[in-house]
């Protein structure tokens, strides 16, 4: 007998987390963590974990990361793999150096978003005109990228610029920074209150209003823009449907080859903002290699956001929040126990759902977790450092079954084959 | 003798294409290209520079061939970086903390590192086979944890004197260094290289080439290994299993990634140091495109690679950027690439207006078999 | 009945491809408000002259009419402009775009800058009511059934203004439930005055839903008849030709020892559907064993389940008397089963490689391919010389390129390879498809002479003469099941085009 098992088995049970709205869940999860921050903080005997110089920091460390990330959206959402975000980025950096010298920080801003697009347009010829493998291209264009830049700087920082082979001159100036009037000043004043719970809160929006850069506001504002620009416009629909089924799109008319010629050069103008921002807004000079790997962690924010702007920068943000506790030593260690706390009530909520085999591995995650901080005082520089590529192996490796990735990314697509 | 035409067209219109760049930027910044480029060749072409070269070539060479072994599988391959560290390191740790006979303390770091390297490339292997990861990424963010390995190990225990400015391993002893080989220089007549010795890792790197060479085209698994990358549909009717295909091929690139630093540290550090060399791993991978994962062509490529950055230097004392020499490199990986795409549509386009012509000519009463 | 009572016209049409004479002076006349199947084996022309028909070819000559008026189509789009929407067989949609983004695509309404989705939603909706066919358009596409994502199709064309309707094969990926539905969809957009044009060579639903059936055979149109006057049978009859090639009368070399038993063969497409349902048969040494049925019936899911490719939920593969069900491929290509596989670019060649390289695939385990783990060259090379000697490859030398070659060479390379390998079973999935007429003689020879020598052979062909003329015993296969088991020497055109097509059959065999 033939079972018909057409639909995908859907969980019929009555699970009141499940029925829950987004919003309603979102929140849950914030306010879950936050207590879970503030008992481990309690416990640990520190404020750095919620403190307003951890969150500015980590605000700051989010952006760029954020941006190459929404870069790699605009490609891969047009079906085009975009390893090449690195040296996009890197471009980026250097523009925005220059024309930050040269003219001023805004400028340096608007000139690496197009040195970053510049290279997304190199990127685009050859992989969507030339139909060249897609990440062979985009390994090419990031020793492309380092090599012009360093070209670049040894021939136009000369001595007397202050600047050299792997360095520019500083910038005349940063971007402006703002604090959010009112609130910056009362989750200030909250925060030093030492208030378990509300204190730790404040904390956190504190940092997060305090010294705001006019970029990072800039920079933010590009996520719910680009949540519209993809799903609410006609454009946004053709970009996607270039990277859902091409064909299909060819099919009723649509300018797939262009499609994608714009979402690669976008990427590269974005990933270029994002190296612009860390030029203008901390770093103030350009140094060779500065971008250390932001261009693929921005590539794994991407997926850990399942493609999508907001989950997005939810992944950025853990990337840049791990980035801003490594210079804070002494609450590093706390993480552990966050991790702990953490892994212990997914086994519980596994248990609840009869999944009893993830579950175990789960309560030896959780064990091993409360050994280690048990044992240690510190955890060493390092590993902290590796946390945000650990995390998005860890992501890959557990999501990657479940992830929507646009059905035809990375396949080569020319226009007119038959399907 | 067309087909080997044919097989250099491509790189070599890729080559002229960039130096064409490459001369362009020059002009850009009021530099005369002939100029610059005569006085690259000239010393690039003496004796210390030719030693110089190979021994550049040397890890580039190996680490392009670990690339090539995934590129065969059309599997990349782009955590060589990380791979060759964490293997160097550990090999240097065991190299520089034993001391026995010669050849076998020799034989013991080599096979250190490629274990290591093997092992920290099935991770991102049995990620890819298991839960389906992309291997590009994952063995991207290998690289970048194998960095926090390498620091956090070199840091904790394995260095010398960890409060050093540049840490390190404990030093190879003497049964632990392979002699160089600038007495062939004096055997053939030409002038004995000046402050550089020949390394003696060449051999392993002639070994590694030829059995790349062996393996991939005159074994059976070699022949797997392309018919997977050719065509997957074909290679499993054919009996190929594609998991453990992609298991094999991760090992065994891995593998030869860990040998990458070895000639670095048997030849000149004798030690993995905090100041080892780094990008090795990714210009690796702008050889294998360059050589089109030929063992040749690969090796020509390094040669290549090796030959521009060392006579750059002279572009230096000569006030000309010697940077002119990366926009090259990277100008080139990318044409090249580009270059092989269309130069082989050209060719199967030829062959398919052949294959029709023959069709035609064998049509026996007009009317083919229904499709 | 005048040249406007016509929704379509196609007047004297004639295709050629290289080598191939896809319409022959076809003429159809579809009336307006018609629901009219057209109808043919493999090959018989009917996909080429729809793509004429909707603009994706044009005729080498002939002429379009539409409701009267003649027109020439560059494009898709100008056969859109005329109304007429197309509905292909592989559906093109989108699995993670809703089904309003499917439909709207490319002709997206806007308000300003932003998409007009409640407009979008409000047609949808009343197209969807006006015509009888229930769609959600918020739901991914992903999840809907076959059945719901052909009516997104439907509704990619009818959004579009379409009144002349074209399905090709619409029922091929149906179960019955939805052909049901879809024939009510179709009889509520025939009320409302669209034009409809099916393939199908499922010939029980054409007689049940249709006004009017055009027969297609070898690129010609044979006959146009109304469903009240004809039967299944004889409509079957008129799709296979009522001459049927007369086997070979000569001895026959089955014997008793069975070499391949498959019973109870299971499993799955990925999508649930059934892809092959309890199969069992057996081969002897001798013998052929030939399966007929039209493409998509589970054939090739079959043949990949038997060589390892596929798993198996249930049933087993016996092999000389030993159970290989859960053996790799690579063991049952040791074990002696060979393969001429049905698409031979995506499955049997390296176009890029050497004949030489090519006569490996499959066999590089082996000798003498193999020896000691090394490739042989040159004993490959001599086996291919062989090959090539034996089985008249046309080809100046073993190094060229297989993608030099044309098709028939490049098919009897693969069917030499694998002869020349002495297989104790060979599976000839389509062997002479798209090949020149001398090419599939010197196969079928080849496959005689090896059944005599004792090969159980399995042959899965879609072309009559080729079973008829080989089988020593012919099963059918439908919707993935062993639907009946006919004696080649005296089976009649109209039983076997009926079980082929599904038609239930009524007489005695």
């Amino acid at each position: 007998m033939t079972t018909d098992t057409r639909a995908p088995a859907t969980d019929t049970k009555r699970n009141p987390f499940k029925d829950m709205t987004p919003a309603r869940k979102y929140t849950l999860f914030l306010v879950a963590g936050l207590l879970l921050l503030s008992i481990v903080q309690l416990i640990e005997g520190t404020n750095q974990l919620t403190s307003p110089g951890t969150w500015s920091a980590a605000l700051r460390l989010t952006i760029p990361i954020m941006l190459a990330g929404l870069g790699g959206l605009y490609s891969e959402r047009s079906g085009i793999v975009n390893i090449g975000l690195e040296g996009m980025m890197i471009a980026g950096t250097w523009f925005g150096a220059w024309a930050g010298w040269q003219f001023g920080p805004w400028w340096g801003v608007a000139l690496g978003i197009a040195g970053g697009a510049l290279f997304g347009l190199i990127h685009a010829v050859a992989t969507v005109t030339f139909a060249v493998d897609q990440i062979v291209s985009g390994v090419a264009i990031n020793i492309l990228a380092a090599g012009s830049m360093r070209f670049l700087s040894s021939v136009i920082y000369t001595p007397d610029t202050g600047g050299g082979a792997t360095q520019s001159p500083r910038i005349q100036d940063f971007i402006g920074t703002f604090d959010v009037p009112l609130l910056s000043d009362w989750f200030n004043s909250l925060a030093d209150k030492g208030w378990f719970f509300i204190s730790d809160g404040a904390g956190i929006l504190a940092g997060l209003t305090t010294g705001v850069s006019w970029l990072t506001l800039l920079a933010l504002a590009l996520i719910p823009a680009t949540s519209w620009l993809l799903w609410k416009t006609a454009w946004g629909l053709r970009l996607r449907s270039a990277g859902e089924n091409p064909w299909a799109a060819e099919s009723l008319g649509v300018h797939v080859l262009r499609m994608k010629y714009w979402g690669v050069t976008i990427s590269g103008g974005l990933a270029g903002m994002g190296g612009a921002y860390l030029v203008v807004v901390q770093a103030g000079i350009y140094r060779e290699g500065m971008t250390a790997g932001r261009g693929y962690i921005g590539l794994g924010a991407m997926i850990f956001g399942n493609y999508n702007p907001f989950g997005l920068l939810a992944g950025a943000g853990i990337f840049g929040y791990s980035d801003a506790l490594r210079l804070r030593q002494d609450s590093v260690h706390g993480i552990l126990l966050l991790l702990a706390i953490g892994v212990t009530l997914l086994m519980v909520a596994s248990i609840v759902r009869k999944k009893y085999e993830a579950a175990a591995t789960q309560a030896v995650f959780a064990f091993l977790f409360f050994l280690w901080w048990g044992l240690t005082d510190t955890v060493p520089g390092q590993i902290v450092t590796a946390t945000p590529y650990i995390i998005t192996l860890l992501v890959l490796a557990l999501a990657t079954q479940r992830l929507r990735m646009p059905a035809a990314d990375g396949i080569p697509y020319r226009k007119g084959e038959g399907h | 003798m067309k087909k080997l035409g044919l097989a250099l067209l491509a790189p070599i219109v890729a080559l002229a294409f960039a130096i064409g760049v490459a001369a362009l930027a020059l002009l850009a910044v009021g530099v005369n290209p002939g100029e610059a480029f005569g006085l690259m060749w000239d010393f690039g072409t003496t004796s210390t520079s030719i030693a110089s070269i190979v021994n550049r070539a040397i890890p580039l060479y190996i680490s392009a061939v670990a690339v090539a072994i995934g590129f065969q599988m059309k599997m990349f391959n782009i955590g060589v970086e990380g791979q060759y560290l964490v293997a160097a390191l550990f090999a240097g740790w065991v190299g520089g903390s034993i001391a026995i006979w010669a050849p076998l303390h020799i034989l013991v770091v080599i096979a250190v590192a490629v274990f290591v390297g093997a092992l920290w490339a099935g991770i991102a292997g049995v990620l890819k086979v298991t839960r389906g990861v992309n291997e590009v990424v994952a063995t991207i963010m290998l690289n970048f944890i194998g960095f926090s390995v390498v620091g956090y190990f070199l840091g904790n225990f394995f260095a010398v004197d960890s409060g050093a400015l540049n840490q390190s391993t404990p030093l190879l002893p003497e049964s632990g260094q392979i002699p160089g080989l600038n007495w062939i220089f004096t055997v053939f007549g030409f002038t004995e290289p000046k402050g550089t010795e020949l390394q003696g890792f060449l051999i392993v790197a002639i070994l590694i080439g030829i059995g790349y060479y062996v393996l991939v085209w005159k074994t059976r698994f070699g022949f797997d290994l392309r018919a997977s990358g050719a065509n997957p549909g074909a290679a499993k009717m054919s009996g190929v299993n594609p998991k453990k295909m992609i298991m094999y091929t991760m090992l065994l690139s891995g593998g030869v990634a860990g040998m990458v630093g070895l000639s670095t540290m048997f030849g000149k550090l004798h030690a993995y140091t905090q100041d080892f060399p780094r990008g090795l791993g990714f210009a690796g991978i702008a050889v294998a495109l360059l050589g089109r994962n030929g063992a040749i062509g690969m090796a020509l490529g390094a040669l290549l690679f090796g030959f521009m950055e060392r006579s750059a230097l002279i572009l230096d004392l000569n006030n000309i950027p010697k940077e002119v020499v990366q926009i090259i490199q990277g100008v080139v990986v990318l044409a090249v690439v580009i270059a092989y795409e269309v130069v082989d549509r050209w060719i199967k386009a030829r062959e398919i207006k052949a294959a029709n012509a023959a069709t035609q000519a064998f049509r026996s009463d007009g009317e083919e078999v229904a499709a | 009945m005048t040249d406007s009572d016509q929704a379509i016209q196609l007047i004297d049409i004639t295709k050629t491809y290289p080598g191939v004479l896809a319409n022959d002076d076809v003429n159809l006349s579809v009336g307006l408000g018609d629901i009219h199947a057209i109808v043919g084996e493999n090959g018989a022309g009917k996909s080429t002259l729809m793509n004429i028909l909707y603009g994706m070819q044009s005729p080498d000559s002939g002429t379009i009419k539409v409701r009267g008026v003649e027109d020439v189509f560059h494009s898709p789009k100008d056969a859109i402009a005329q109304g007429i929407g197309m509905v292909h067989q592989h559906f093109m949609l989108a699995d993670n775009l809703t089904v309003l983004e499917n439909i709207i695509l490319g002709d997206e309404p806007t308000k300003g800058l932003a998409l007009n989705y409640s407009f979008a939603k409000d047609k949808i909706n009343t197209l969807a009511e006006q015509y009888g066919m229930p769609l959600d358009p918020d739901a991914m596409v992903e999840f809907l059934t076959i059945g719901q994502r052909q009516r997104v199709e439907i509704m990619k064309v009818l959004y579009r203004g379409a009144t002349i309707l074209i399905l090709d094969e619409p029922t091929a990926v149906l179960v019955p439930q939805e052909v049901d539905d879809l024939f009510d969809s179709l009889k509520e957009l025939q009320a409302e005055g669209v034009t409809i044009i099916f393939i199908s060579h499922k010939l029980d639903e054409v007689l049940s839903v249709s006004d009017a059936i055009t027969v297609m055979r070898g690129g010609k149109t044979v006959a146009s008849v109304v469903p009240s006057d004809v039967t299944a049978h004889q409509l079957a009859e008129l799709m296979v030709g009522s001459e049927l090639p007369t086997p070979e009368t000569s001895e026959s070399t089955v014997t008793d020892i069975v070499e391949l038993s498959v019973s109870g063969l299971t499993n799955y497409h990925s999508d649930g559907r059934i892809a092959v349902d309890n199969v069992s048969f057996e081969i002897h040494q001798g013998e052929i064993v030939g399966i007929a049925g039209v493409d998509g019936n589970g054939q090739s899911e079959l043949v990949d389940t038997i060589m390892g490719v596929r798993d198996a939920a249930a049933g087993e593969v016996v092999l000389s008397g030993v159970d290989i069900t859960t053996d790799g491929t690579k063991d049952r290509r040791e074990d002696g089963i060979g393969i001429i596989p049905g698409d031979r670019h995506r499955q049997g060649l390296l176009l890029d490689s050497s004949l030489w390289e090519n006569a490996m695939l499959g066999h590089q385990t082996q000798p003498p391919f193999e020896k000691h783990g090394f490739v042989d060259k040159k004993g490959a090379k001599r086996r291919t010389t062989d090959i090539v000697e034996r089985f008249d490859v046309r080809t100046p030398n073993v190094d060229v390129p297989a993608a030099a070659l044309s098709g028939g060479n490049q098919q009897k390379l693969i069917v030499g390879k694998e002869m020349m390998a002495s297989p104790k079973v060979l599976i000839a999935s389509h062997p002479t498809r798209g090949i020149d007429v001398g090419a599939q003689a010197a196969i079928w020879k080849e496959l005689r002479d090896a059944r005599a020598g004792g090969l159980a052979v399995l042959l899965i062909s879609a072309d009559l003469e080729e079973l008829i003329g080989l089988s020593d015993t012919l099963l059918v296969m439908f919707d993935g099941a062993i639907a009946a088991e006919l004696e080649p020497a005296s089976v009649t055109p109209k039983t076997l085009g009926s079980h082929m097509t599904g038609v239930k059959v009524e007489e005695a065999s």
